[in-house]
């Protein structure tokens, strides 16, 4: 293999998957060369992934500049863990989500599969932007091609119902990216004067507190992919898209973008020590706190298990938050944990959620009863990725709702605390019940012996794959978290305090 | 020969009008009509270019000085609005041949070739001159041919919009040439660099301010200024495709260039702004604009009435760039004026193509055209994200100096409203793109094709520069930027 220099590996972890779109579209006549196209061009991210990884193991600094945009204002890329982080996540659950979404598609008889392959590239594209992003404008210009590449995904049915679902997509995350996001990123830009990331925050000393929270309230409320109520609606309704749509961009990428953003915002915008003193922190972690329970409390109430899916994701997208908001160090790693953890946990359910419309036609949850005698992997998957959810050993999401504990912990926060405690139990509440039911139906079981009928191979091995994931991430966590506990630490760009 | 240049500008597409009426075969008229249009365009690059290197270009008409001669004065400001007059005047022309055969009948081709020259000769004598009263003229002949243009609209309420227009654009020019006179008879010298310097004593005078008055009044009528822009939404929607295309992309940047050139210039900013209350009433005025027409375009049905109304929230925005009297203000609105002539541009040539294949424009006629014109359609959806002012588009360049001027004077709520009312952009560009690839065409109709390469090319172009000035800033923020700071640091 011709020998890349890491700067190269990074532009063409964002120029790949834009390619690839000629590639998908040049093959589109021939199903199985398309997914070939898609196939091959995640596992060439996931290399170049890897290798970026392996450079920031070696303390290599990697920086990228596509020149300026406005006086100013860079288009630049640059490699931290955080940010690492959640491109691993991504690159890796693409080259899954891509194995599952050909056995999902076909077996489902989808139309337009090559606009939905070409759509889903290009969000991968912008998604690596955004992780790989240098300063804030870069983040919000990747954020928006993200927005924009995702509607036509979200109303691939083209009905009237999707047209109604993407309408409050487009609607909220444009909207709060447009009014708010925007205006608190030219605020910054006003007052500090640079949109760089920086440790420590770009906003010197003496910085009005009050004009500070004011902007903080505009970024958490601004990026609405965070999904903090009010501005939530628009995740329920992305569920009208397929599911790997729903598993991969409204569990993983579009969702994980926000809170990756809102983490990158309190850590590398203001800083951890002023984002403590500023006055309207707390309003925050309150609202965030109250968008954890409710969401709960709704998801509860949802029979269609892509909905209930959903709302648990506004809840735990509020742990997120939480943890960024408290701007301790276990805080962040906590925040940092759960995008990964959460991120295999619910997308394992969603493929669940895929694999039993698929093989047999339910997406109510209570038609699922002793559902577990026809799709048994299935049904096993989801009871560890409902574990992972909840957070309980042996998986992964063990570990992040621990160190989000003890954040809250460490800072006093006992509503905030017991909150996340209240919640957990909720978790347990909403998600167990389903494999129980599908397992042990009780009452009379039906006399003749069903037979098993899983969901179409590559779907189910994708979902085994995550699943399997889940626990590994709870036995082998240590490069994850070393990666999360390296963020604040080493410098982004130069050491400025 | 280069320094005639300021002069030949005008004079081109003067002549070219004239000898229209030599060649007569219309499609021999229209390939003369582009030709000259582009010449006109090389002349204005050439004069920026000039401007650029060597400063402003001052050139007296017939070798007589000012101010017993007429003097033409190009500086950046002037060379900027030439530039984008000329460039949108010869893209729209790409197209012209194509889009009138179906809308103006053949023995009137010429006519209207002749009438769209004069109308660019106008346009072009407004910015190119210095003196105010050749302003006047200029402004009489590009509104008169633009009147006539209107009025060769297929629509039979072509003729009723052009009467309105007629009535409300003549009211304007009036109001312009009372305003001239009455400076005259207090300075003596119709001269603007003169009257720059004549005016300060004379300016507390009763005469003076109701001359200024009676100035903005008529500028803002020609500029559809909230509540003044009855005449527009009629006039953009029943005038030819073409014209529509052409008076949308440069008729109001003009009448912004005049405010500018008469409040910046002529009179001093202290005067426009400190002794008349001219920015209270111009950012109330603006806002308001921008939201009333944002708000009553999301209830149109004739698509072409929805972005004429959307025309009228640009100027809102434009306005108010330029009451917040600080020089990033004045570079936003000058940035917007070239941004927007691109948007619109793109968008109203991709409703003409539209115009030539469905043969209307009203909203229930685009089921399933994202099918049937895909090319056209995405043209809509990426013109549509422009105004929304969605990143790497030239929208967003405007909307981020805007908001940055906003907030550098301390004006956090226009901040906010701003940013709100472009919110409502994403209502009206949305209900196009929802029932152009929501619904499916309707059963019996009859399929379309795409549009004929006539349209394609000059959409493209233009949609392509509506990327390419998004992503390289450099030109037209370095330019509308050293133009803003020269109308604040020195004399015109």
């Amino acid at each position: 293999m011709i020998h890349l220099s890491l700067e190269t590996m990074l532009q063409l972890c964002i120029i790949l998957p834009l390619l690839a779109t000629v590639g998908i579209i040049a093959a589109g006549k021939s199903p199985n060369l398309r997914e070939g196209v898609t196939i091959s061009t995640s596992l060439l991210l996931l290399y170049f992934v890897f290798n970026l990884y392996l450079g920031l193991q070696r303390g290599e600094v990697i920086t990228v500049q596509w020149g300026q945009l406005l006086p100013g204002l860079q288009v630049s890329f640059t490699i931290e863990p955080l940010g690492m982080i959640f491109a691993l996540i991504a690159s890796f659950l693409w080259l899954i989500t891509s194995v599952y979404a050909i056995g999902y598609m076909r077996g489902h008889h989808e139309k337009n599969q090559t606009r939905f392959y070409v759509c889903f590239a290009i969000a991968i594209s912008s998604v690596m932007g955004i992780a790989f992003a240098g300063n804030l404008f870069t983040l919000f210009i990747f954020y928006e091609v993200l927005t924009l590449s995702t509607y036509p995904l979200v109303t691939h049915a083209g009905t009237e119902k999707a047209k109604k679902g993407g309408r409050i997509y487009l609607g909220i995350l444009l909207s709060t990216s447009i009014a708010f996001f925007l205006l608190a990123i030219v605020s910054t830009w006003f007052v500090a004067g640079t949109l760089d990331f920086k440790h420590g925050g770009v906003f010197d000393s003496t910085v009005n507190k009050t004009v500070a929270g004011v902007i903080l309230a505009l970024f958490i409320f601004g990026i609405g992919k965070a999904a903090i109520m009010p501005f939530h609606r628009w995740l329920p309704a992305a569920m009208v898209a397929p599911t790997p749509v729903s598993a991969l961009l409204h569990a993983v990428a579009v969702v994980k973008a926000g809170v990756f953003t809102v983490l990158k915002v309190c850590i590398f915008i203001f800083g951890l020590d002023l984002l403590q003193t500023l006055p309207s922190t707390q309003f925050l972690l309150y609202l965030a706190g109250a968008s954890v329970l409710i969401a709960s409390l709704v998801a509860m109430r949802q029979d269609n298990l892509k909905a209930r899916l959903a709302y648990s994701t506004i809840s735990q997208l509020g742990y997120v938050t939480i943890g960024a908001l408290l701007a301790t160090s276990s805080g962040v790693l906590g925040s940092s944990l759960h995008i990964a953890m959460h991120a295999f946990g619910k997308i394992t359910l969603f493929f669940c959620a895929g694999a039993i419309l698929v093989a047999a036609h339910k997406s109510q949850i209570s038609e699922m009863r002793g559902l577990g005698r026809q799709m048994p992997v299935t049904m096993a998957a989801f009871f560890i990725a409902a574990l992972c959810i909840i957070g309980v050993p042996p998986t992964g999401g063990a570990w992040s709702k621990w160190f989000l504990l003890m954040g809250t912990m460490e800072t006093q926060q006992w509503i905030l605390m017991s909150i996340l405690m209240v919640s957990s139990l909720l978790n347990i509440a909403y998600l167990l019940p389903i494999p129980f039911r599908a397992f042990f139906p009780g009452g009379t079981a039906p006399a003749e012996p069903v037979k098993i009928k899983e969901a179409p191979l590559p779907s189910l091995i994708a979902l085994c794959v995550t699943a399997v994931g889940c626990v590994i991430l709870f036995i082998y966590p240590q490069p994850l978290y070393e990666l999360a506990s390296s963020i604040l630490e080493t410098p982004v760009i130069a050491h400025e305090k | 020969m280069l320094t005639h240049l300021p002069i030949l500008q005008v004079i081109v597409p003067l002549m070219a009008a004239a000898l229209c009426l030599i060649l007569r075969h219309p499609r021999l008229v229209w390939m003369f009509t582009l030709s000259m249009s582009g010449l006109t365009f090389l002349i204005s690059a050439a004069l920026l270019q000039q401007v650029v290197t060597s400063g402003t270009i001052i050139y007296e008409l017939g070798g007589w000085e000012a101010p017993w001669g007429i003097e033409y004065r190009i500086d950046l400001l002037n060379a900027y609005l030439l530039l984008i007059i000329s460039a949108m005047s010869t893209v729209v022309l790409i197209a012209a041949q194509t889009s009138i055969e179906n809308e103006i009948p053949k023995d009137r081709h010429v006519l209207f070739y002749i009438l769209y020259l004069l109308s660019l000769t106008g346009m072009l004598g407004i910015v190119a001159t210095g003196d105010v009263f050749n302003v006047f003229v200029f402004l009489e002949i590009s509104s008169l041919s633009a009147y006539a243009l209107i009025a060769m609209g297929k629509d039979r309420r072509a003729l009723w919009a052009a009467y309105q227009y007629l009535i409300m654009g003549t009211i304007g020019a009036t109001f312009i040439l009372i305003a001239v006179g009455l400076i005259y008879q207090m300075t003596g010298t119709l001269n603007m660099a003169d009257l720059a310097e004549r005016l300060p004593e004379v300016a507390h005078t009763r005469t003076v301010f109701a001359a200024f008055a009676f100035l903005i009044v008529g500028i803002c009528l020609k500029l559809a200024l909230f509540p003044l822009h009855l005449w527009l939404p009629n006039a953009y929607a029943y005038a030819p495709s073409i014209v529509t295309v052409f008076l949308a992309a440069t008729a109001t940047k003009v009448a912004v260039y005049l405010l500018i050139r008469f409040t910046f210039s002529v009179f001093d900013l202290s005067f426009s702004f400190t002794t008349l209350p001219l920015q209270t009433l111009f950012v109330i005025l603006g806002l308001i604009g921008i939201f009333a027409a944002s708000i009553t375009a999301i209830y149109q049905r004739n698509v072409k009435h929805l972005f004429a109304y959307s025309s009228v929230a640009q100027i809102g925005y434009m306005i108010v760039g330029y009451s917040i009297g600080t020089a990033t203000g004045l570079m936003a609105t000058l940035l917007h004026v070239f941004n927007h002539a691109l948007m619109k541009g793109a968008l109203f040539l991709a409703l003409g193509a539209v115009m030539y294949r469905v043969g209307s424009v009203q909203l229930n006629q685009f089921h399933g055209l994202g099918r049937q014109m895909p090319i056209t359609m995405a043209a809509i959806v990426i013109g549509g994200l422009s105004l929304i002012g969605v990143p790497l588009t030239v929208g967003f360049v405007s909307k981020w100096y805007l908001i940055l001027a906003a907030l550098e004077n301390g004006w956090w709520p226009v901040a906010v409203l701003i940013l709100l009312g472009s919110l409502l952009a994403i209502v009206y560009v949305w209900r196009i793109v929802e029932v152009a690839y929501f619904r499916e065409a309707e059963a019996g109709s009859i399929p379309v094709k795409e549009a004929p390469m006539a349209f394609l090319l000059p959409i493209w172009l233009l949609v392509a520069a509506n990327i390419y000035f998004g992503v390289d800033t450099q030109l037209t923020v370095s330019v509308a930027g050293a133009a803003s700071q020269s109308l604040f640091g020195g004399s015109p």
